[in-house]
């Protein structure tokens, strides 16, 4: 029945465009001017965006700058751990469009998760994480792209942390000396998602899947757009202005249909501890104030976000909610997937979908890929891999046909 | 997390101390700029929907610093918070779950008995972040740990080795890591851990904890040649 079921309320869309402030009415300061004073007083060394770029307008109307490649990835332990075909997607799409990119060895994850789970750490530790991380990155030559919306809010938070404060950037400047890091911190603090924004027509140019027929809800990551808010990427063209362009605007580049609906400012029930220890509050929230809200009103064949714990906790949370009868059964992915699915890439091999709980296959059928065919292969892969006529998958074995 | 009622007492003194201690954070002066008592951080607040929750109110007890209504709250409310930061909407310009975080951090540091109870069955994931520099590894997707996430957790489990393998990335290939950490790098880690206060905090809240990591990180810090 859930299935069946239309939108009962069409949600009014917005009429006016709003246009971004002059930045000069900011309520904020523009913190990169303060990062770029302090690299004149030899505080720390500013990483540059390396060409080629592209600018974005952010929410107060000021211009970001957002590298095309030669970027570091600052992987997620969440999407690395539990849904790998987010990471892998996002890496398939540098290949596809031949950018140079470094998956490092030499870094860990943010740890905010666990500070915003547990509070077992502390201000000086969280940055001197962060620094080391960035010192990292400045070593290789590549600039930091980040893939997490929690560690992309916790860096921000930390870069004005440190501006503000000369006594933490001098005990953070006291731990990278005794492992021989320089303090670096970079131009612009770049989440991937601006990335994919950016890079959305040059996907589009390479979509071989006619998403024409598609409904596509998003949900906006909290930690992207609401934890230090100036930084988030707005366009005119977009919601109106009214909301952050990212996600959305790929969904339309791609040509499908964006499933609009009322609880879209909700976060997504993460809770950071909650997801661990107490999930009955995340479930709850998941299903009750997005799931079920977005399908009685857009019925969407898909919800799209930008982070590690919405995919989580949205796609998850409905296995507990279907067996209470409730009204669920969205596929939940990142829009990294949605767009390496429409440049054609294995729904297995690269995306890695098998790891998603809600059952995507029609709508992987609705996009025209057969998605019995491709199991079928993927199969395969993992028998060579059984027999040990191969190790690992490579990439040129997940882009074989 | 305890009920206002299940809160222990404590002498003035003590409430005294640890909100001196909220108060001499680096952020509070950042976080806590008054209250317009609007309830906007309310309204976003998706804790506030399930629990007996309020951003609003945790704001005012420290603004009027309310010593035994913060007490009350550090032994009970501020571990219902989702640390989404929805909460910024603040028309003031206040930071609720940043004061929250600060709140938290005391509690840890200071053992207090919510925190040991809302860590409960989370010193494995304190373990993980802190030991291995990736908080949730494939190999923590257990049936156990996940009932409620079906039958695809049983798969998952079952089949781990294979499907990591199945990874294109080269750094991904891992099961008790998220992606392949660097041994140089983790022990860069916990020499942050060590010089920050952050091992003494997790003995604060979990002694057995303390123990082991001291012992993991010790042995790496003096392999990698620094002296403690």
């Amino acid at each position: 029945m859930a299935d069946i079921v239309s939108p009962s309320r069409p949600i009014p869309q917005p009429g006016r465009i709003f246009n971004r402030p002059d930045p000069k009415d900011a309520p904020t300061e523009d913190i990169r001017e303060r990062v770029f004073e302090l690299e004149e007083k030899g505080e720390w060394i500013v990483q540059r965006i390396p060409e080629p770029y592209a600018t974005v307008e952010t929410k107060y109307g000021r211009t970001k700058k957002i590298p095309i490649e030669h970027t570091w990835h600052h992987k997620s332990c969440g999407q690395c751990g539990h849904i790998p075909g987010y990471s892998t997607s996002i890496f398939w799409l540098h290949r596809e469009l031949g950018l140079d990119y470094n998956d490092p060895r030499d870094q860990t994850s943010c740890t905010a998760w666990n500070y915003y789970a547990s509070a077992t750490s502390n201000a000086p530790a969280q940055a001197a994480v962060a620094m080391r991380n960035f010192a990292a990155a400045y070593e290789t030559g590549y600039f930091p792209v980040i893939h997490c919306g929690t560690s992309y809010g916790h860096y921000k938070e930390v870069r004005n942390e440190l501006v503000h404060h000369p006594e933490l950037r001098a005990e953070v400047r006291g731990i990278l000396a005794k492992m021989g890091k320089p303090m670096v911190m970079p131009e612009e603090i770049v989440h991937y998602s601006e990335w994919v924004h950016v890079m959305r027509y040059e996907i589009a140019k390479r979509q071989v899947h006619d998403f024409s027929k598609i409904t596509a809800s998003v949900h906006p990551a909290c930690h992207y757009y609401k934890l230090v808010q100036e930084d988030a990427v707005y366009d005119p063209e977009i919601y109106g202005g009214q909301r952050t362009a990212v996600v959305t605007s790929l969904v339309k580049a791609l040509g499908a249909k964006v499933g609009e609906y009322s609880t879209w400012f909700d976060c997504c029930g993460f809770g950071f501890r909650h997801i661990l220890v107490q999930r009955d509050f995340s479930r709850s929230f998941a299903t009750l104030r997005k799931i079920e809200v977005m399908k009685e009103e857009a019925n969407p064949d898909v919800t799209l976000t930008h982070d590690t714990g919405c995919v989580t906790t949205l796609d998850k949370s409905q296995f507990a909610a279907k067996a209470h009868g409730r009204n669920v059964g969205i596929p939940v992915m990142s829009e990294a997937q949605f767009a390496a699915l429409a440049m054609g890439a294995h729904p297995y091999r690269v995306c890695q979908l098998h790891w998603h709980t809600v059952d995507y296959k029609p709508l992987l059928t609705k996009m025209g890929i057969d998605w019995e065919a491709r199991w079928k292969e993927f199969e395969a892969d993992l028998q060579d891999l059984r027999d040990g006529k191969i190790e690992f998958m490579t990439w040129e074995r997940a882009n074989a046909s | 997390m305890p009920s206002p009622q299940t809160v222990p007492e404590a002498p003035e003194e003590e409430k005294a101390r640890l909100f001196g201690q909220v108060k001499a954070d680096m952020r509070f002066k950042d976080y806590l700029l008054g209250c317009y008592e609007c309830g906007i951080c309310v309204a976003a607040c998706p804790s506030a929907r399930f629990y007996d929750f309020s951003p609003r109110r945790i704001t005012q007890a420290l603004a009027r610093e309310d010593l035994d209504l913060i007490w009350e709250q550090m032994n009970s409310d501020v571990w219902d918070c989702s640390q989404c930061f929805s909460c910024l909407r603040c028309p003031r310009g206040n930071n609720p779950g940043g004061l929250i975080t600060i709140m938290r951090e005391v509690a840890v540091k200071n053992g207090l008995h919510s925190a040991k109870e809302a860590l409960e069955g989370y010193g494995r994931i304190i373990y993980k972040i802190m030991s291995t520099g990736t908080q949730v590894s494939p190999d923590m997707i257990q049936p156990d740990a996940f009932p409620d996430w079906g039958p695809d957790a049983v798969e998952v489990s079952q089949n781990l080795q294979l499907w990591r393998r199945a990874l294109p990335p080269e750094t991904l290939h891992t099961t008790s890591t998220s992606w392949d950490v660097a041994d140089k790098t983790l022990s860069e880690l916990y020499l942050i851990w060590h010089l920050t206060g952050v091992l003494d905090m997790i003995g604060e809240v979990d002694s057995s904890l303390h123990m082991i990591l001291v012992d993991v990180m010790e042995e790496a810090l003096e392999d990698q040649g620094y002296k403690l």
